[in-house]
């Protein structure tokens, strides 16, 4: 058994013999011999720590963290057990204001550094906190190879389609024609859109939400963290200094209804003030916008976040274009499929089973020879 | 060859002591007897040491022959080294100079160092191996050539307008043409194969006639190809045919009169194997895991010469060892810090190009001041270089090669069988001082061979760690960053543990809570004490070990990593010519062991031979300000023996620079085959 696998068997009666603290099992013991059982009843203040935080005031950062701190304790898994690893970047500072384990890490990197934390540690509760600019540019392929892989692992991007910390560059999610301070006559390149690149990289789980959104936020996260397997939560976040109002459409009471698409699965997609706009398929497989009043019924797509087949929440994340009209909300993708640190798990334990660990066989080899 | 060549450790050439008979050192008493198999009367020679290399096309398999040859040779009981070369490309046009790949191995009746400057035996496959080997091969050689393979199609390929088997113009070789393809074709009639398939096991034909000519034994090799072809043994039967075939017909066959004995080596009494440098940091980083109680996570990007340490270690599942196909060097580390942040023992394993990628994490880890083990094996350089062929060219890259001041203890194995121990000793340093470890092996050692010693694993040296469990401030507080005030370490709690909730990073620590800080004498603290932390590490080094069986040294050559084995040879010939000089080999390249500028400030001289352009003895005269004389190489080739003590008997006998007086007898010109 390794030592990771025996986490579970905290029990301690006294009288047992000490635990060995060179082992994690061991040392994850001691702590709760000390302390008691794990304390899963948490509050949100039990997850702040004493470092001031340092984001702009006004900043849409401030109430994802509002938002998570509240949310994380409905979870009932101990803080101790819960990790957050993010990148580089203004969002990226999140761990710091989180009393959990956490490593503010090197730009790009955190799934990566996750990955390796996640897949040996299978009885944590993984988070990777990053940026548009961290996880898009600098770590794209750290997490389109985290998604297709399926590590349990929750990833919150925060996009603000702006590199807030260098001070306002265009990333890789601002329009096309984007003037900032590196591109003074507009930006050239096409922008990705994250949830269609995540779904392209096969994930698992692919949801977006809206920094000020508690209610959607949550619900949103919640299903992320009930899944097995690697969630991409695409959060729309506000920054105020460089990159202000860039989702006031969506949010403008009087907008937001026009061009938001609600998803929830097992409900039809029609949106719009009174319901007047739909979703239905086109006649190339994809998807398109109709008035809910032009068409049957029977045409209008009832949303299905099970499909095994992620072209339908990809032709969703399609309808939106770069000006964030029709964008859909919510859960666009949520598959049940094995996740990587599991199915590591049980090589080893298979493997365990068939060989014992034996360190002189293993030394001595088939060829060996003695001399006397 | 004149009385100063000792020829200790590597053969020297002289003409042929008889018929066919390999050269061989006159220093060697040569016994010949004669027996009789199958009515011929056969004579057997005695020899101290053979070097044999075989060369041919890619797809010959000449690194399987050879890795046989060297299994049968290590059951033996001789002592041996190794040296496989072989091309980048996985198969070049077939029957061409680029697409040549060879196998030397060195073995002896008592013990040796290297693998050997030039082959006293050169088996050839076709035109292309012996144009490319021949200029290694010194006058009066052994040269054994499949003259099947010497077609005109074969010899206008690599530029030859007559065949040289024939023509005469191998007459200072003792050339032996020997139709290894059809002969293996004829063996292998009956078997069922096709024209194609039956000839891919000359090279086992090939393993028969030498097994025979220098009496080695055979079960090995039969045990080995029923393994190897289980689930074809129709395959197996062809090439074990062929192996039979290829020992009989040495029996048998006028073309070889004579067969030779190298008696087995003196060895200390125990248990031995024979074992590859990367297969040897395999498995020491198994038992690093197994003695420290960790599981071990490995991170890894295939990339060559490192890759068979990741192919090594997934096959260890079972001792709970997790490997991950990273898909870059970067997620590599880092999924290996992640896992050091969760309590395993993080590792990764690389080559430099790999290295420079993981820069940034390493400084991460400086940072984070976490356990991690980063494996350099050492590749021809700069950027893609010389993917298969060996260099040391990356000590400075492991010593500075990262922003900041960001200090790492770095490790170098000296031998195949020492990349063992020397991943046990990283991993020590690691886990005790709380820091990454750079472990510096190179080509020449992952793929060089030789016997070792199985140690017990009960005696292997204990690397247990403590994990923090409950909080170490005064308050009832977690001080992440609270040092242990011997070593430096900072305390290592894993997730899970309650109360110690606590978050690390990149960013400048604060001493002791870890929390950002960016005062400047904050910054300047922590800096220095990174560094005093590592340089403390010189405190648990041994004493350096100075070797100078004379004690009268007034030379003394310094060494780091795989070139030990030719600067001891190059240090026995010069002993054996009266002379006197001191051998130091360092395994610590940072911190440098306490003692060592006291010891290099006893001599007059100190040389430096390096595979690079003098980067060690650039930092010894930093930092002990000696005027270290540099030799340097990089010709993807280990260092020959001959050439080395040269270079010293010309650095004691006050001659550098004028041209080299000691007979080195077996020296040849700059190998060539490797810049093809
Ligand atoms: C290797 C490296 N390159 C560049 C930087 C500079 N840098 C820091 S954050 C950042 C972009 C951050 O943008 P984003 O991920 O969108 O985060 P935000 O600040 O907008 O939350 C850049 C370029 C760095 N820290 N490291
Ligand atoms: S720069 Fe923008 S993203 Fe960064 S803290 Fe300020 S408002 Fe937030
Ligand atoms: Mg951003």
């Amino acid at each position: 058994m390794t030592a990771i696998e025996s986490t579970n068997a905290h029990v301690h009666d006294l009288g047992m013999p000490a635990p060995d603290v060179t082992t994690i099992s061991g040392a994850i013991d001691a702590s709760v011999a000390a302390n008691g059982p794990k304390q899963t009843a948490l509050k949100a203040k039990d997850l702040k720590t004493d470092q001031e935080v340092r984001w702009c005031p006004g900043c849409g950062d401030y109430v994802i963290l509002n938002a998570v701190q509240s949310f994380l304790p409905s979870l009932g898994i101990a803080r101790e057990d819960m990790v957050i690893i993010s990148g580089i970047g203004c969002s990226s500072r999140f761990p710091y204001y989180m009393n959990t384990y956490g490593m503010h890490s090197i730009h790009g990197r955190a799934p990566a550094i996750a990955t390796g934390l996640a897949a040996s540690r299978p009885d944590l509760s993984v988070w990777v906190v990053t940026g548009d600019g961290d996880a898009l540019s600098i770590g794209g392929n750290h997490l389109i190879h985290t998604l297709r892989r399926n590590v349990n692992l929750t990833i919150l991007l925060f996009n603000n389609r702006i590199y807030g910390l260098t001070k306002g560059q265009y990333s890789p999610t601002s329009e096309v024609g984007k003037v900032t301070k590196s591109t003074p006559m507009g930006s050239l390149d096409h922008p990705f859109n994250p949830v269609s690149l995540a779904l392209g990289a096969d994930a698992t789980f692919v949801g977006r939400a809206m920094d000020s959104d508690r209610k959607g936020l949550t619900d949103v996260l919640r299903q992320a963290a009930e899944h097995q397997g690697t969630s991409l939560v695409e959060i729309y976040q506000n920054c105020n200094i460089f990159n202000d109002g860039a989702f006031e459409l969506l949010k403008d009471p009087n907008t937001g209804p026009m061009w938001t698409i609600p998803l929830v699965h097992g409900e039809p997609l029609v949106f719009g003030p009174g319901g007047a706009s739909c979703v239905v398929r086109d006649d190339f497989g994809g998807l398109r916008i109709a008035e809910t009043n032009q068409v049957d019924a029977s045409q209008i797509v009832v949303h299905d976040a099970h499909r095994d087949d992620p072209s339908y929440a990809f032709a969703l994340s399609r309808l939106s274009s770069q000006d964030l009209r029709y964008t859909p909300m919510g859960v666009f993708r949520k598959v049940a499929k094995p996740s990587y640190d599991r199915m590591m798990a049980d090589q080893l334990e298979d493997a365990a089973a068939q060989q014992p660990a034996d360190l002189d066989a293993l030394l001595a080899g088939g060829d060996s020879w003695t001399v006397s | 060859m004149t009385g100063t060549n000792p020829g200790i450790s590597t053969p020297g050439i002289s003409s042929a002591a008889s018929g066919v008979a390999p050269s061989m050192d006159p220093a060697v008493d040569t016994a010949v007897h004669s027996s009789a198999p199958g009515g011929l009367v056969k004579s057997v020679v005695e020899l101290d040491r053979v070097v044999i290399r075989l060369a041919g096309d890619s797809g010959d398999g000449m690194q399987l022959t050879g890795g046989r040859f060297t299994s049968e040779t290590a059951s033996f009981g001789n002592d041996l080294s190794t040296l496989p070369n072989f091309p980048a490309e996985i198969r070049a046009p077939t029957g061409t100079l680029p697409g040549v790949s060879s196998f030397q191995l060195h073995f002896a009746d008592h013990d040796i160092m290297t693998p050997g400057d030039a082959p006293d035996v050169l088996v050839v496959m076709n035109p292309a191996a012996l144009k490319a080997n021949l200029p290694d091969l010194p006058g009066g050689g052994l040269l054994i050539a499949d003259s099947d393979e010497f077609t005109a199609r074969n010899l206008a390929k690599v530029g030859y307008d007559s065949n040289p088997l024939e023509d005469g113009s191998l007459e200072k070789w003792q050339l032996v043409s020997v139709p290894l393809t059809s002969m293996t074709l004829e063996a292998l009639a009956d078997s069922g194969l096709g024209k194609k398939e039956a000839e891919r096991s000359k090279n086992m034909f090939t393993l028969g006639l030498l097994s025979w000519m220098y009496h080695r034994p055979t079960e090995g090799t039969v045990r080995f190809l029923e393994r190897q072809f289980r689930r074809k043994p129709q395959i197996a039967a062809a090439n074990i045919a062929a192996f039979r075939a290829g020992f009989n017909y040495g029996e048998t066959t006028e073309a070889f009169a004579v067969s030779y004995e190298v008696k087995p080596a003196p060895m200390a009494p125990g248990k031995y194997r024979h074992i590859s440098g990367n297969q040897a940091l395999a498995y020491g980083i198994v038992a690093a895991g197994q003695r420290s109680g960790l599981p071990v996570f490995l991170g890894a990007y295939p990339i060559t010469p490192a890759s068979d340490i990741l192919h090594e270690l997934s096959k260890h599942k079972s001792f709970g060892v997790r490997t991950f196909q990273a898909e870059d060097e970067i997620a590599g580390i880092g999924a290996a810090l992640g896992a050091s942040f969760g309590g395993a023992l993080g590792v990764t394993t690389t080559s430099g190009p790999g290295v420079a990628l993981k820069a940034e994490t390493i400084g991460l880890a400086v940072m984070t001041e976490l356990p991690l083990l980063i494996v350099d094996v050492q590749r021809g350089g700069p950027s893609t270089g010389l993917p298969t062929k060996t260099e040391q060219s990356d000590l400075l890259q492991a010593l500075y090669g990262r922003n900041g001041e960001a200090p790492v203890p770095v490790i170098a194995p000296r031998s195949p069988g020492d990349c063992f121990d020397a991943t046990l000793e990283a991993t020590r340093i690691a886990l005790t001082y709380r820091t990454p470890v750079i472990l510096l092996s190179d080509g020449y050692l992952a793929n060089g061979a030789e016997p070792w010693s199985i140690p017990a694993a009960d005696e292997l040296p204990d690397l247990r760690t403590e994990f923090a469990t409950e909080p170490n401030g005064e308050d009832g507080e977690f001080l992440p960053y609270l040092r242990d005030p011997e070593t430096l370490a900072r305390a290592w709690a894993v997730p899970g543990t309650a109360g110690l909730q606590h978050r690390i990073g990149g960013l400048e620590k604060a001493d002791k809570t870890g929390n950002i800080s960016y005062d400047p004498a904050n910054h300047d603290f922590m800096t220095r004490t990174r560094q005093a932390k590592v340089d403390g590490i010189a405190a648990s080094i041994p004493a350096t070990e100075v070797d100078d069986p004379d004690g009268d040294a007034r030379v003394a050559v310094i060494g780091w990593g795989s070139t030990y084995g030719p600067i001891g040879a190059a240090c026995r010939r010069i002993r054996a010519s009266g002379r006197s000089i001191a051998q130091v080999h360092l395994r610590h390249l940072n911190p440098l062991p306490a003692d060592l500028g006291e010891i290099l400030a006893r001599y007059d001289r100190v040389v430096c031979p390096e595979m690079n352009l003098g980067q060690l003895a650039m930092v010894l005269r930093a930092k002990y300000l000696v005027d270290v004389h540099s030799h340097t190489q990089v010709r993807g080739l280990p260092f020959r023996a001959a050439e080395l003590a040269a270079v010293f008997q010309d650095v004691i006998d006050g001659t550098t620079g004028t041209a080299t007086t000691l007979d080195t007898g077996s020296d040849t010109p700059a190998q060539t085959g490797a810049a093809l």
